[in-house]
């Protein structure tokens, strides 16, 4: 499984800049948004969570059908399909390479857009832990998504269809972190919700996408 | 005699064949009498005017929407489990018929809502959850219609649903906990004083059963012509064999 890993984490780094594109995606979210909706600090301060939140989302779902679109077109997918690893490990160890590439510098990245969007100050530190806590929910609900479409040749619009309703809960209790520690309300209640939802799906949704992955490849 | 008899598409479109017309008259007749009564035969209400008559649609297809997706469920459940191919086809079938209630719902009561509320949509969790819904139906049927080979199509379609089923419900609770609400509280329930007054409440229940009749009229005479067309595509298959 490390060497999985490892080698997904390589061709990640290496084949032609998939590792970065997600983080200027992300990038590209937060300097849209101010142009779209006027430079006012106050209304920034206002939608900052939501709209570092939706672009988190949205810069998960860019790179998801990269998780096993290559691997299923040339052949390394059957492979692994049939290598004594479980399928469902397999899955996870995709969905983790995926996270620590695109989830993982998206978390790093975060303060510095939430400055752009001119977060309140208390706020920085919820949105590194609720971000930190909710990308590898985003991850592996795409990985799912993912092993849904692998089969397609125009899945991109589809895995879009099927991952967003998906990333709702996370959405929300994500972005609630944000709000209320910006507000310094409690955020006991949210926190709790999205790592369990982090934690649930990390512990079922592996075993459903290798279910897909099967029917897909048979 | 158990009820996975009609697994086998033979038994099960002789039955349904048989009890086709008779689902159809008795849902024809409930709707029929329920909204006649509904609409014709019920005074208006003090605070709502005669708005109050959308609720004969609007709380049947709100219902019919979540039963259709949670028989979608069991469906699925059922394929992946025993591999029944009616199984599967009926799961198919119910989709679109669900969202179509999902549809009724939501825009009977936007209708609704516009005079009452002065809106004709708000970030209530009932209609956000209602909209999700909507969404997670689209995906399900885009689903169906992506994948060519029919038994990887119910695999994954099937998978989708028990999946798609918890984050539903989790989105159900998540916008409870975003957002406080405007519609009300649940129209019936058991526990008679909490009901809408009798004079709604018998039309009510005779619609209900009339739009459930309706549900499982059109899940048959769907499955049906689902089954033929898979029938129809070996026939052609076997053709260029030959």
């Amino acid at each position: 499984m490390r060497a999985l890993l490892l080698r997904d984490l390589r061709l990640a780094f290496r084949a032609g800049g998939g590792f970065g594109l997600s983080l200027a995606f992300f990038l590209m979210v937060a300097v849209i948004v101010p142009l779209g909706v006027g430079p006012a600090p106050a209304t920034l301060a206002l939608i900052a969570a939501g709209v570092l939140w939706v672009g988190a989302l949205l810069a998960a779902l860019l790179s998801l059908d990269r998780i096993f679109a290559l691997d299923y077109e040339d052949g390394s997918l059957d492979l692994l399909a049939t290598s004594p690893l479980p399928l469902g490990g397999v899955v996870a160890m995709k969905a983790l390479a995926h996270w620590l590439t695109t989830g993982l510098p998206l978390v790093a990245a975060s303060p510095i857009l939430a400055v752009l969007l001119n977060l309140p100050a208390q706020g920085y530190f919820w949105l590194l832990v609720s971000l930190a806590i909710g990308t590898p929910a985003l991850s592996i609900i795409g990985a799912f998504g993912a092993s849904l479409t692998v089969g397609l040749k125009r899945g991109g619009l589809l895995l879009g269809l099927l991952v967003l309703p998906l990333y709702i809960p996370t959405l929300i209790f994500g972005a609630e972190v944000v709000k209320s520690g910006a507000a310094g309300a409690a955020i006991g209640t949210p926190l709790a919700a999205l790592a369990a939802i982090t934690a649930g799906a990390w512990a079922g949704l592996p075993l459903a996408a290798a279910t897909a992955i099967r029917a897909n490849l048979r | 005699m158990s009820i996975w008899e009609y697994a086998n598409p033979k038994k099960f479109m002789e039955t349904s064949a048989l009890a086709l017309p008779w689902l159809t008259g008795l849902s024809a007749a409930l709707l029929g009498t329920g909204l006649f009564w509904g609409y014709f035969l019920t005074p208006d209400a003090a605070k709502f005017g005669s708005t109050v008559k959308i609720i004969y649609l609007h709380v049947p297809a709100a219902m019919m929407a979540i039963s259709a997706w949670m028989m979608m469920l069991v469906a699925s459940l059922i394929w992946l489990i025993r591999r029944h191919h009616v199984s599967a086809l009926a799961a198919k079938a119910a989709a679109p018929i669900g969202l179509t209630f999902t549809l009724i719902g939501l825009v009977t009561g936007a209708i609704w809502g516009q005079p009452m509320w002065g809106t004709w949509w708000a970030w209530d969790p009932r209609l956000t959850s209602f909209l999700i819904l909507t969404l997670f139906y689209f995906g399900y049927i885009a689903l169906w219609q992506a994948i060519e080979d029919p038994d990887t199509a119910a695999d994954l379609t099937a998978v989708l649903c028990i999946v798609g089923s918890v984050f539903a419900f989790l989105s159900r609770y998540a916008v409870l906990f975003w957002n406080q609400g405007l519609h009300q509280g649940a129209s019936l329930s058991m526990d008679k004083q909490e009901n809408v007054s009798d004079v709604y409440w018998f039309p009510l229940l005779v619609c209900i059963a009339g739009f459930v009749l309706l549900f499982v009229t059109l899940v048959l005479l769907r499955t049906r012509t689902e089954i033929r067309a898979r029938r129809m595509a070996a026939l052609l298959a076997r053709e260029r064999l030959a």
